[in-house]
């Protein structure tokens, strides 16, 4: 067993565990944040998708042992104060979001990628969300979503 | 999942010293892990072989990216979005730049090492075709110190690399004497269609009053390995691209081609395929360098 140490949504944590169990399981089973789902759980899906200092990536392709002091970010630590994120809203509102497996990974995809590109062509919300799979929206309305959180960031960010 | 994690072990050794001491100790007893892209893969359809994993991902010693002595230096540990956000290789290695775009989602760039590509040594990993095509070459270090190969020489067989049970790879070393070459770089099927065929070529090449010069070819999935095409290299030396002797140096540059490629057993039924999709791309890189 290896004792890791993670700050996570901002809340600093320990956890006791075998050294090579999935981040993903660590999230849902030792801290009872299930709202990091399992789709594939061999890199090809993104639904167990999280930031990780900042940066994407698949929560089921890390052991335990790698996430040891590092900060992560979930969907449950998208909003704040029970309001939900701008993206989280415009993927409400756009139908972005159907059965819901895929959309904690293309929430989290979406803010990294808005981070990287404030106004992210069609091709770049391509680009970044080609790892996250969905079986329901046929992606146009996750594209769209995409589009409308952009605009609202910067007119938040102009105001 | 299919693995009982609880049967593995992992260490993170605090410095590159450290786990090099713990692989010389006890050689073949641990396996490193850098991104994990490949290994956690492994782990979780229940074929991870090695039971005792030492970390190298936290290693800042092997994630870097310099230029010294006309040498563009790579870390293992660099991964594909360092590599694509590297002002250095996007100005001297572009080709390199294009390869790491490939090398599947935003996610997995994120985490998958230059290191992780090459060690797992597949023949149809996106990185070797343009390391090869620039003559790179690498350094592999353990314990008792270091040495430095030529890529080509590193690829011993299907899998199988020239790095001993005690050794890490180092860094990767490239040239900057590309300025004045041609650069083509082309990748043909998907990974999830690998069955069907994946065929990549990364060439560079100058070219002098029509003819052709320092040509290097690197292909990925045309046998067990990433390989350098040296016999088309060498018929493709000093050829001729004007339009009356084009047709000709296409055709013996295809058949040269077609003459490295060699069937691995259990893909055979690709061989045919793969061959010709390759002289393709051959043939689409030296009309491009006569348009
Ligand atoms: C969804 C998905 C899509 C992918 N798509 C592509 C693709 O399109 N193209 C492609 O080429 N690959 C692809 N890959 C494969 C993988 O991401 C790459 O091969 C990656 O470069 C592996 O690097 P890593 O650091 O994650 O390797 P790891 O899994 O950490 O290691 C891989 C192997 O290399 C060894 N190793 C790692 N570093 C060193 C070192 N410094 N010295 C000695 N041995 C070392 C390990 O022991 C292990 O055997 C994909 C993987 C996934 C999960
Ligand atoms: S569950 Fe991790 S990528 Fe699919
Ligand atoms: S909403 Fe169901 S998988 Fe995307």
């Amino acid at each position: 067993m290896s004792l890791v140490h993670l700050t996570i949504n901002g809340e600093n944590k320990s956890v006791e565990v075998p050294p090579m169990k999935r981040l993903l399981d660590v999230l849902r089973e030792d801290l009872h944040l299930t709202g990091t789902k399992e789709g594939c759980g061999e890199g090809e899906c993104g639904a167990c998708a999280v930031l990780l200092n900042g940066e994407l990536v698949n929560s089921c392709l890390i052991p335990a042992l790698q996430a040891n002091g590092t900060s992560l970010c979930t969907i449950e630590g998208v909003s704040t104060e029970g309001h939900l994120h701008p993206i989280q809203q415009c993927f409400l509102e756009k139908g972005g979001a159907q059965c819901g497996i895929c959309t904690p990974g293309m929430i989290l995809a979406t803010q990294h990628l808005l981070n990287k590109y404030p106004n992210p062509t069609m091709e770049q919300i391509q680009e970044g969300l080609a790892g996250n799979l969905c079986r329901c929206t046929g992606y146009m309305r996750i594209f769209e979503s995409v589009q409308e959180a952009a605009k609202l960031q910067n007119a938040g960010a102009g105001a | 999942m299919h693995s009982d994690v609880t049967q593995f072990d992992l260490a993170a050794p605090p410095s590159l010293q450290a786990v090099l001491k713990q692989l010389a100790a006890e050689p073949g007893k641990h396996a490193p892990i850098a991104g994990g892209t490949e290994m956690m893969v492994a782990l979780g359809a229940g074929r991870l072989q090695q039971r005792s994993l030492l970390s190298i991902q936290h290693l800042r010693e092997l994630r870097f990216i310099r230029v010294e002595d006309r040498l563009l230096h790579i870390g293992s540990g660099t991964t594909f979005t360092d590599i694509r956000r590297s002002a250095e290789i996007a100005k001297h290695l572009p080709l390199l730049v294009q390869s790491a775009s490939w090398t599947g989602s935003v996610a997995n760039q994120n985490r998958g090492t230059i290191g992780g590509n090459i060690c797992n040594a597949s023949p149809a990993a996106d990185t070797p075709p343009a390391l090869l095509a620039y003559g790179a070459t690498v350094t592999l270090v353990s314990a008792s110190g270091e040495r430095t190969m030529r890529y080509v020489d590193f690829h011993l067989g299907y899998k199988k690399t020239a790095l001993r049970p005690d050794e890490l790879l180092h860094s990767i070393h490239v040239p900057l004497v590309f300025g004045d070459h041609r650069q083509y770089i082309r990748k043909v099927g998907t990974r999830n269609a690998q069955a069907i065929s994946k065929i990549a070529l990364a060439a560079v090449a100058k070219v002098e009053e029509q003819r052709l010069a320092d040509v290097r070819l690197g292909a990925a999935s045309l046998t067990d390995r990433p390989v350098r095409c040296s016999a088309t290299e060498a018929v493709l030396s000093g050829a001729s691209l004007a339009s009356d002797a084009l047709e000709e140096t296409i055709r013996l540059a295809r058949a040269a081609l077609a003459g490295e490629t060699h069937a691995i057993d259990d893909i055979r039924s690709t061989a045919r395929y793969r061959g010709a999709v390759a002289g393709n791309l051959l043939e689409e890189f030296l009309r491009s360098l006569a348009g």
